[in-house]
């Protein structure tokens, strides 16, 4: 009995989430088919930002919140290749392939500045997101169309100056999603399986998997664990540090776009904001923690939270006749899952 | 000695002016065990330091003197090159990662690979190509299998590091040193400290063995008893210089106690005292145990009478800084204190403080002084606090005083002779013995009845050292403080308490007139007398 | 020249001139009238003054820069709402408000000082997460709120509380305008600036007293605290609880000069600009002066201030330039980041 208990707690959060899930899934009298359609497509939308965030906390640095620095280099290739006009699979591969270099500058920016803020990483990777939108704001609001050439009519402002708020991905908008998609019966309904994404994300979890059984992340692993001891060793702290930090950006850019892809249109000031928080709560709520994090954690959370998020405003509706309330309630709920484990982080490492 | 396995040439090192290490030399063969013995600042860790490449060592101006290992000259900058040279150190606090299994800390950045795809594209050779190959995990295991196999360790290879009890995890550190074949010298600190007893028979056997097999092997530790069990040679250390080197058969636990404290001073001139009151203690201590890491008190007692000044003396990490710390009320504490027949609550340092009790602590920097505060705030801070002085009006709200306490600070400067541009300097700007100083002017203006002072000559230079200790003692004749003087420095206590108590094993092993000859000293500090 | 620099501080410095320069630029290029633009400055710093001071009790006391403000806001927040609702006008309305909220402020404070406490180390990471936290709870309270009030209320029958409230003839500007003068077209909020800086003067005399000495001492170096008898945990309370009620007396002060009572998601925006503020003005995650809280806050303020309408004049004298209204905008999230980036990566003396 007692092996029940200890299991129950270890697992507190998600065990807790699975509970508000069934609950609110319960309350919401959503069809089932209707809901596992909903939740693989977003499973096939999140799952791959969510991953990314694994090999910084790996790595000792914690829960990535510059991850959205990696997002915004995503949003710089996908408007790259809208404003050329590409279209299909080509022009999304190449609109990730486009943001790569992006995410390799940033990120190595990004990387200094975290070795500079050791012991600090989250709060200044979060402070930093907040200033890098700054500087992104400047550069799409402001410089696009005059002085960086982007000139395509359909993803300006009227002015000529500055990205349109919204930008419809005609060209690349649901490419992955319907690329491959097999239908399945479940209880009566068909559902659909958008293959082609899921594909990917399982290549991805494929690929950490390895590349955390090589030399290079058996090196990441021991920085990870205690900086100095690696550093006796022979290990570079700060390359190691910073390599984490890039695969991190880089994959946090393909994830965004594949993302924005399945959503179909960008919010231009504003899509990349909403990414961290997000992706971090769904990686904690799937039991990870601030120096322990796995790929079924990523799965799992993932999982839980958008079904959460998911169900939240309906539930809210036929509960208490406010999606409102529902709304607020999941954001309240994705900051305290954050605030909540940070906080028992903080209380595990004093009591030592 | 032809071919030794270490030798070391006139060894100096400096830290900022101060001189840490004053020319020693030693040689290790190989094949023998070799101690080294000295009590805390004595340079053993400055040394250790040195010769596995610290990065501290470099940072603060590098060291001078040679360094041979098996023939071949090195001065490592790095711990890996100090490494490659042949170097082993199994550290006092292990350098090991818990999350790894016992094979994956053996095999530490010396992890075996095997190619794979994506390293056969980058390249057949080359850091990246050697990057991103997977680790060939079954040569791990087996490999460190055969490194544990041969400091006879029967544990598995497999099993994570967390879980283990502490003296596994040192012969962990072990199996490293000697999986990397390399080592011709391994260096032990302090390999004891953490184990218990079986686990360290267990040790002590290792190490035989591993002399057996010619590795030349050099072990620093407090455990005299251990010392004299497994050593061919003995180093004592002293002040940075070496004091003597004794072959196992001449040596003696008295013999290296009284080595390693041993110092003769000039007798001091100590004014006279007027005639004791009564012979009633003033503080009274019956069976403290404090739980001070590193220094705990384990069941110590001890009777402080009104207007004498009583030394507490002892070995490292025997319990003498945990006395003041736990009486103060700073860490967890049981046991009774009665100060003039009155029990003090213990735990409650503002009570305590506020009974007539001082407080000087050993840690001047990070415990007793205000770095970024001026010294005029440093030295009226506890008294605002505990006595409400150097404040207008009463009460929880009642205003600093700066002028009050500018003046008393003036005159303090004056009367302690705190060199510095004024009362408004920050204390960090301040040299060890002024800081020192400052500590001083602020329990003296406390008033205290009865005042702890803790190591007040650590990081002073010589000349302010003597004017602290007449500091000390002017305090003492003329304002009747009752002082209880706790040191490292033998010597210095012996000048000037009027009777000298040694802890070791966390009690109070026996008190002792200043003039009493080393070896009584030796005896008590070695604790042998005790545990007979 | 490098000497002055360096005492006044080289990020304060260079702002200064960067103001002084936007303040030329304005009288010599513009139309705008400068009497107008100066007293707005005058009015955001006081506007924000509080808010700022709020945050050095919890710098004293050791809990770094609180991130958790907005908790202290929505106190303050809550209190305006009551008497709002109870319909109570002029000062009364005014001075309840901030009573209640600071109350209330008070409890939290001393709520979030537990959290804190057992969060050693990582507070301004919790601190954060408390504010968005708070918010977000805050906005489900805000909507299920029982108002009697009408004018508080959506119109039409909708859910809770509006967005904003509108403060006319409740206590709107009561503090700006109370003893103001004009300067020429614009006026000086002497009210508004007098009650800042009192409060500065109190807070500054609070920490010249014994318990103010006693909390910058357990927040400077705990363990000397402990030695000097100090109880260090309720120091960083009572620095934690100081800072939560004048974070409520503060956006009551706010909200009055503004005009409207903002909900719902308005005082995360306002977190990240205050710490920005008091950094400007010298003070680093250990250390506060009020000083430091009087010269950021004006620079801050006045620098956003006079920006803004230089920017759309030269855009209005410019052909096109509409684009470039967002400039100000931009730049104070660009400025008060990097601000507090700077800050957080400054090794820390040992």
């Amino acid at each position: 009995m007692s092996r029940v208990r200890s299991v129950a707690v270890a697992n507190l959060v998600p065990i807790l989430f699975a509970v508000l899930c069934i609950g609110g899934i319960v309350s919401a009298h959503i069809s089932l088919p209707l809901l596992a359609n909903e939740i693989l497509v977003r499973l096939g939308r999140n799952l791959f930002l969510v991953l990314s965030l694994i090999i910084p906390v790996v790595a000792g640095m914690g829960l990535n919140f510059g991850i959205v620095i990696g997002a915004m280099c995503g949003q710089i290739g996908l408007i790259i290749i809208e404003n050329a006009g590409g279209q299909g699979v080509g022009a999304l591969v190449s609109a990730m392939a486009i943001s790569i270099p992006f995410s390799l500058l940033f990120g190595w920016l990004t990387g200094l500045l975290l070795n500079k803020a050791k012991g600090r990483e989250m709060i200044t990777g979060m402070i930093l997101a907040f200033f890098a939108n700054g500087i992104y704001q400047f550069a799409f609001l402001i410089l696009a169309g005059p002085v960086i050439p982007l000139r395509n009519q359909a993803i300006l402002l009227d002015s000529g100056v500055g990205l349109a708020v919204t930008i419809d991905l005609k060209g690349t908008g649901g490419i992955l999603e319907h690329l491959l998609r097999p239908s399945f019966p479940f209880l009566g309904f068909k559902v659909a399986v958008p293959l082609a994404s899921l594909l990917l994300i399982t290549a991805l979890c494929f690929g950490i998997r390895w590349y955390l059984r090589t030399k290079s992340g058996q090196d990441l692993r021991a920085v990870g664990q205690d900086m100095h001891v690696a550093e006796i060793a022979g290990h570079n702290v700060n390359r190691n540090r910073m390599r984490a930090i890039l695969l991190s950006t880089v994959l946090g850019g393909i994830g965004h776009i594949i993302w924005l892809s399945s959503i179909g249109s960008i919010n231009t000031y504003q899509s990349h904001e909403q990414v961290g928080p997000y992706a971090i709560a769904a990686l904690l709520v799937g039991g990870a923690t601030v120096v322990h994090a796995t790929i079924w954690h990523a799965i799992l959370g993932t999982l839980l939270f958008q079904t959460l998020f998911l169900i939240a405003p309906i539930a809210g509706q036929e509960l208490l006749g406010s999606p409102q309330i529902g709304e607020f309630f999941r954001e309240f709920v994705a900051y305290a899952v954050i605030g909540v484990t940070l906080a028992l982080h903080a209380w595990k490492s004093r009591r030592g | 000695m032809t071919n030794p396995a270490l030798k070391l040439t006139d060894i100096r090192k400096s830290y900022f002016g101060n001189a840490v290490l004053k020319g020693v030399s030693l040689e290790v063969a190989p094949g023998e065990i070799h101690a080294l013995v000295g009590e805390n600042g004595a340079g053993k860790s400055t040394l250790m330091n040195i010769l596995f490449g610290m990065p501290v060592i470099e940072e603060t101006g590098g060291f001078e003197g040679t360094i041979t290992v098996g023939g071949e000259a090195i001065h490592p900058k790095t711990p890996s090159d100090a490494m490659e040279h042949g170097v082993g150190m199994v550290h006092q606090e292990f350098m090991l990662l818990p999350g790894f299994s016992v094979a994956e800390n053996i095999k530490l950045n010396r992890e075996p690979v095997r190619k794979n795809i994506v390293s056969l594209l980058t390249g057949p050779v080359g850091p990246v190509s050697r990057a991103l190959s997977s680790l060939d995990l079954a040569r791990m295991n087996s490999e460190s299998r055969i490194s544990l196999d041969r400091i006879g360790m029967s544990l598995s290879e497999k099993t994570k590091l967390a879980g283990l009890p502490v003296g596994h995890m040192q012969f962990v550190e072990i199996a490293r040193e000697v999986d990397k074949k390399t080592a011709k010298l391994m260096v032990f600190d302090e390999p004891t400290a953490v184990l218990t007893e079986t686990e360290a028979a267990e040790l002590v056997a290792t190490m035989k063995a591993l002399a057996a097999d010619g590795i030349a092997i050099l072990f620093i530790s407090h455990r005299l008893d251990e010392v004299l069990e497994v050593a061919d040679r003995i180093t004592i250390l002293r002040d940075g210089e070496l004091v003597e080197c004794l072959d196992q058969a001449d040596a003696s636990i008295v013999k290296i106690a009284a080595l390693m404290i041993g110092r003769d001073l000039p007798p001091r001139e100590l004014p006279a005292r007027t005639e004791r009151q009564d012979s009633r203690p003033l503080l009274s201590v019956q069976n403290l145990f404090v739980d001070m890491p590193g220094e705990e008190v384990q069941g110590a007692s001890f009777d402080v009478y009104p207007g004498e000044i009583l030394g507490i003396a002892g070995l490292a990490g025997q319990g003498k800084l945990g006395i003041a710390n736990g009486v103060i009320g700073l860490y967890p504490t049981r046991g009774e204190i009665r100060l003039d027949d009155k029990p003090l609550s213990l735990g409650q340092t503002l009570s305590i403080l506020q009974e007539g009790l001082g407080y000087v602590s050993e840690d001047r920097r990070q415990v007793g002084l205000l770095l970024d505060e001026s010294i005029e705030f440093n030295i009226v801070a506890t008294a605002m606090q505990v006595r409400g002085k150097f404040l207008k009006g009463s009460g929880p709200f009642a205003l600093y005083d700066q002028k009050a306490a500018r003046a008393h600070a003036n005159r303090l400067i004056e009367e302690f002779d705190i060199r510095c541009q004024g009362p408004s300097q920050a204390v960090r700007r301040l040299s060890g013995g002024n800081q020192q100083k400052v500590c001083l002017a602020r329990a003296f203006t406390l008033e205290p009845k009865l005042l702890f002072v803790s190591e007040p000559t650590r990081g002073v230079d010589v000349g302010a050292k003597d004017r602290v200790l007449n500091l000390l003692v002017d305090l003492n004749r003329e304002r009747n403080t009752t002082i209880v003087l706790i040191s490292s420095e033998l010597a210095e206590l012996r000048q000037i308490s009027d009777r000298i108590a040694v802890v070791s094993g966390g009690q109070v092993a026996g008190i002792l007139p200043p003039d009493a000859p080393d070896v009584d000293f030796g005896l008590l500090f070695s604790g042998e007398a005790v545990r007979s | 020249m490098m000497g002055l620099m360096e005492r006044i501080g080289w990020t304060r410095g260079i702002l200064a001139i960067f103001l002084v320069g936007l303040w030329f630029v304005t009288i010599v290029a513009t139309d705008l009238d400068f009497s107008i633009l100066f007293s707005d400055c005058l009015v955001r710093t006081g506007m924000n003054g509080i808010l700022v001071l709020a945050l050095v009790p919890a710098v004293r006391g050791g809990v770094g820069l609180n991130f958790g403000i907005p908790l202290g806001m929505i106190c303050g927040l809550l209190g305006t709402i009551v008497f709002m609702d109870a319909g109570i006008r002029g000062p009364s309305g005014l001075f309840g408000s901030m009573v209640l909220g600071g109350a209330i402020g008070a409890l939290a404070g001393w709520a979030y000082s537990r959290l804190l406490e057992a969060v050693k180390g990582q507070e301004m990471m919790v601190g954060i997460y408390v504010g968005f936290g708070a918010v977000a709870g805050a906005s489900i309270l805000w909507l299920v709120y029982p108002a009697q009030n009408q004018e508080l209320v959506w119109p039409l029958g909708g859910e809770g509380l509006r967005n904003t409230l509108v403060l006319e003839g409740y206590f709107k500007q009561l503090l700006d305008r109370f003893w103001s003068f004009p300067i020429g077209s614009g006026f000086f909020p002497t009210g508004l600036l007098a009650f800042w800086l009192l409060l500065c003067l109190l807070v500054g005399l609070f920490l010249r007293t014994r318990v103010g000495l006693a909390l910058s001492t357990a927040g400077a170096n705990p363990r000397f605290a402990e030695s000097s008898g100090i109880n260090v945990r309720a120091m960083r309370s009572l620095g934690v609880i100081l800072s939560t009620v004048l974070g409520a007396i503060g956006i009551v002060v706010f909200s009055q000069s503004y005009g409207f009572v903002q909900l719902y998601k308005a005082p995360l925006l306002m977190a990240f600009p205050t710490v920005a503020a008091l950094l400007i003005g010298g003070a680093t995650v250990r250390v506060a002066k009020i000083s430091h809280v009087i010269v950021g806050t004006f620079l801050f303020q006045s620098v956003l201030t006079t920006s803004l309408p230089l920017v759309n004049d030269l855009i209005q004298q410019a052909e096109g330039g509409e684009a470039y209204a967002n400039i100000p905008e931009i730049a104070r999230l660009i400025i008060s980041n990097g601000i507090i980036l700077y800050a957080l990566t400054r090794k820390e003396r040992a």
